[in-house]
Formats: structure tokens, sequence, C-alpha cells
């Protein structure tokens, strides 16, 4: 067993595990830090492929900057295990029946995925690497990037608009 | 299954272990005289005398307030939430140690035949590490702020966070503008670049002006040190905290001042470069010695910055939050952003 592959189980274990917290959780705020470190373990995955790039995008832009908005949404309203409402047997019944769909879902669609049976390319390939990645967007895939960009811009205008409403 | 865990290099892991634990000590030795120079600068600012009981110049007097901070009562308040009030001051602490592992502390030792590069690691994101780590700095900040199940501490630690996320834009778009002429996001090559040729702060002034600024609001200091803002917040987010756990918050906001001094010197001010000297001919000649001075340099350097972050802080008031927010949202971001088109305007045309 290298340490690669320890890593990897590791990391695996880390993600699953952590992410089940943050659905068990019952203080919100526990969730969202379970989220978060759901979030680094998933950037060692990167980081292990070698995708450093994406690796600590994920932790500056996800970890680093939306969960922190979480947080504060979360820790401003205060919610408690004690001040949750009482929810309806059948509604949590029918979450269990759609979550279960959802599952099966998964379990098909991967059953039938052409990557089904490869393994995962641990410390190879160079395009995570931030030069060939850069070159690629700005080359090869110029006009989504450019295109995405003006998604965001529009989303900003949006923000800024909403917020200057009550002025 | 043959165990092959041990088939690495040993000897690697044991000088990358050594290096580790040496930066650790030594930001942390410099963290706690940190706290002595304050008190001597702020003294000699205001006309007085400072710290000069324990031993001489006053020198033990860090060592007089870690073992009060020791020896005070652990008190963690009945209402707040156990774990994540000690969780607050560690993450606090390890965010501030985290940064000094991409920053090359000097070139490369020879010893014992193998040659020793004084980085513990040089991965080419090594800004965008750096990055990575200071916005994780703010939970320790809000988890601890909001565990004290106290409005101020919440309010404090809300200021914080949104200081911290707010000043990070105008960090980030004046390091385009460096990344652009530098090409590289390694650390390494930045400093070898800048051994060889001018300091990049010649090449960007305003970056570094802009670079200063946010490193002052990222370290919640004055005038921007509106989380403990004691006229409003009491004593900020770590009110609720005693002893070595309030140590360890004071503690990280000092280690954090050494570590963004040291990456203003690498980034901008040449790192550990002697100046008005050929760094490669000394290093052939004096062999580790010349290393070492490297090494001093970038701590001479760093100490100069340290300095300026205390005579900032005894000669310019605390802004309004108001005031902090139009000049990070209104003056900065804009000045910023001309800065990096300007520069990649001139980049371009130079290369033609």
């Amino acid at each position: 067993m290298s340490v690669t592959v320890f890593l990897f189980y590791f990391l695996s274990v880390l993600a699953l595990g952590s992410a089940i917290m943050v659905v068990i959780s019952r203080n919100p705020v526990y969730s969202v830090l379970w989220l978060i470190s759901t979030f680094f373990a998933i950037s060692g995955h990167y980081i292990l492929m070698n995708a450093q790039f994406i690796g600590i995008v994920n932790l500056i832009v996800y970890a680093g900057a939306i969960m922190v908005l979480f947080l504060f949404v979360i820790m401003l309203m205060n919610l408690n295990a004690e001040s949750e409402p009482k929810k309806n047997k059948w509604l949590k019944l029918a979450g269990v029946v759609s979550g279960g769909c959802l599952l099966l879902v998964m379990v098909a669609a991967l059953k039938s995925a052409e990557v089904k049976g490869e393994l995962v390319q641990v410390k190879e390939g160079e395009i995570g690497l931030i030069e060939n990645l850069g070159k690629a967007l700005f080359t090869d895939f110029v006009v989504p990037f450019e295109i995405s960009s003006i998604l965001f811009l529009s989303a900003m205008v949006g923000a800024v608009v909403i917020g200057k409403k009550g002025d | 299954m043959q165990i092959t865990l041990l088939a690495f290099d040993w000897f690697f892991l044991v000088e990358k272990l050594v290096l580790i634990i040496g930066i650790i000590s030594v930001s942390l030795v410099i963290a706690m005289y940190e706290t002595w120079a304050e008190r001597k600068v702020a003294a000699f600012i205001q006309d007085r005398i400072g710290p000069n009981r324990a031993g001489p110049l006053g020198l033990f007097q860090p060592l007089a307030d870690g073992m009060k901070l020791f020896m005070k009562e652990e008190i963690i308040p009945n209402t707040s939430n156990r774990m994540l009030f000690i969780l607050g001051p560690c993450l606090a602490m390890m965010t501030a140690m985290m940064t000094s592992a991409v920053i090359p502390w000097g070139g490369t030792l020879d010893l014992f035949g193998r040659s020793i590069p004084l980085q513990i690691t040089d991965i080419n994101i090594g800004i965008l590490y750096i990055f990575g780590v200071v916005s994780m700095g703010v939970y320790g900040i809000m988890i601890g702020g909001w565990a004290s199940n106290n409005k101020f501490s919440l309010l404090a630690a809300l200021r914080g966070a949104s200081q911290v996320i707010s000043y990070e834009l105008p960090m980030g778009l004046s390091l385009i503008a460096l990344l652009m002429l530098t090409g590289s996001l390694k650390m390494s090559v930045i400093v070898g670049q800048q051994l060889d040729g001018w300091y990049n702060v010649l090449w960007q002034p305003l970056g570094f002006f802009i670079f200063l600024v946010c490193a002052f609001a990222e370290c919640n200091r004055t005038p921007f040190d509106l989380p403990e803002a004691e006229n409003e917040l009491n004593f900020g987010y770590h009110q609720e905290y005693s002893s070595m756990k309030l140590g360890f918050y004071l503690f990280a906001e000092y280690i954090n001042m050494f570590i963004s001094s040291v990456i203003m010197s690498t980034l901008f001010f040449g790192g550990y470069d002697i100046p008005f000297v050929n760094d490669a001919h000394l290093v052939e000649s004096w062999g580790n010695w010349a290393v070492l001075l490297q090494g001093f340099c970038l701590f001479a350097k760093t100490a100069m910055f340290i300095f300026l972050f205390m005579w900032v802080r005894w000669t310019i008031p605390r802004f309004r939050y108001d005031q902090l927010m139009n000049l990070c949202w209104k003056r900065l971001i804009p000045l910023a952003l001309a800065n990096m088109i300007i520069t990649a305007a001139i980049v371009l045309w130079l290369k033609k």
C-alpha cells in the first residue's frame, strides 16, 4: 500500500463521513462546518489527481468565501435543535422515498457509465497544472469561458441592483 | 501484502520535519518579541520608557506575560458551545502557521552531501495556497465569536469576517498585476527573478501599496481593528476567552503580522536577496554562511515591515465601519483594477 493509495482511502473516508455528518447533524452550524471539511477532502482528491489549480480554487471559492456567507446567515438566524419545528411524519416518509429514488437513479446512471471499471488516474496528466489549464481556457475554450464570465457579470449587476433598492 | 510504506526517503522526511519545527519555533519566538517591540515602539512614540523591569531593557517581559496567561483560570462560559469554543483559537493559530509552508526562507544549504532548500514545499500554486490559507483565517474569528454566545462577540466576529473577505478582493487584484510580470505562481521563481534583477516594488509601486493596506486589514491591525473596537464592542470577538485561549488569539494576530511582513518582503522586496550584492557569487565563495546571511536579510526586511505595522498602529486612529467598507469597495478595488489593466497593457505593448 503506497502513500498515495493510503491518502486516497483516507480522503475518501473523510469526504463520505463528513458528507453524512452534514445531513445528520442536528445543529445547522455543525452541518456547515462538516460541509467545509468535505470540501477539504475533495480538494485533497483533486490534488492527488494532479489538478492543483482546481483543488486550491475549490478551497478559496467554496470553503473560503461561499461557506463563510452560509455561516453568516445561519449564525444570525440563530437556529437551534430546540427551536426546530416538529416535522410531520408523512413529510419524513416522503423525504426518505424521494431520497431513495435519487439513489436509485444515481446507481443506475453510474452502472451504465463509461468510466465504470476505470481506475482513477493518480499523479498523472498535466492538464490540471495551472499553466496548461490557462492555455486550454484561453485558446480552445475561450468562447464558453467568456460567456460564463458574462453570466457572472450579470449576476453581479443583479446583486447590486437588489442591494440598491432601499435607497 | 508487503509493507512498502517504509519505502520512502526517510532523510527527506526528517529534513522537512526539522525545517517545519524550526520555522514554527522561530515564528513563535518572533511573535513573542513582537509584543515586546510593540510596547517599546508605543513607548518611544508616546515619549515614555516602556517595559524595563523584567530583565535588561525589559527583554523578559514576553516570558512574564506568557506566564501570566498560562497561570490564569481557564473559563468556558456555561452557555457557550464547548467544542467550537475550543476549536476557534485552535483554528486561528493553525491558519496563522500554515502560510509559512511555501515561503522560501533562504537559498539551498549544503549539509552532509545533500542540498537542502530552505523552503518547506515549492508547489507551483504558491501564491494561491497563501490565498487559500488566508481565506480560512476567517473561521477562527467567526467560530470563536459565535461559540461565545455573546452578542458583542458575534457582532465583532461578523465585522471581522466581512472585513477580511472584502479586503481579500483588492489584495488578489493587486497580486494579479504582479503575476503578469513574473509569469509564475511559484514563490521560488518570483524570488529568483528578483535575485538577478530589480525588486518587484519598482515595477509595481501601486500594487505594493494596495497589498500593504490590505495586509493591515487582513491582520485586523489599526486602523482596521474594528473587530476589537473596545469602545463599541467591549473587547471584540475574544471577549469571553481567558487564559491561554485568549493568548492563542492574540498570538495568532502577531504571527499573522509576521507572516504578512514576510510575504510582502518576499513578493515585492526580493525575499532573501542580499541587497547590492551578487548573491550567486557570494554563495559560491562563502557556501553555507552566505545562505544563512540570506535568511538573515529576509528577517531584516521583515523587521522593517513589522516596525511599519507598529508605527501605523500608534499614529493613525481607527476608521469608522462605513469608512472601512468605502475604502475597500470604492477606492481600493477600482484602483487595483486600473493598476491591473495598465500593467496588462504595458506588458502586451512591450512584448510585441
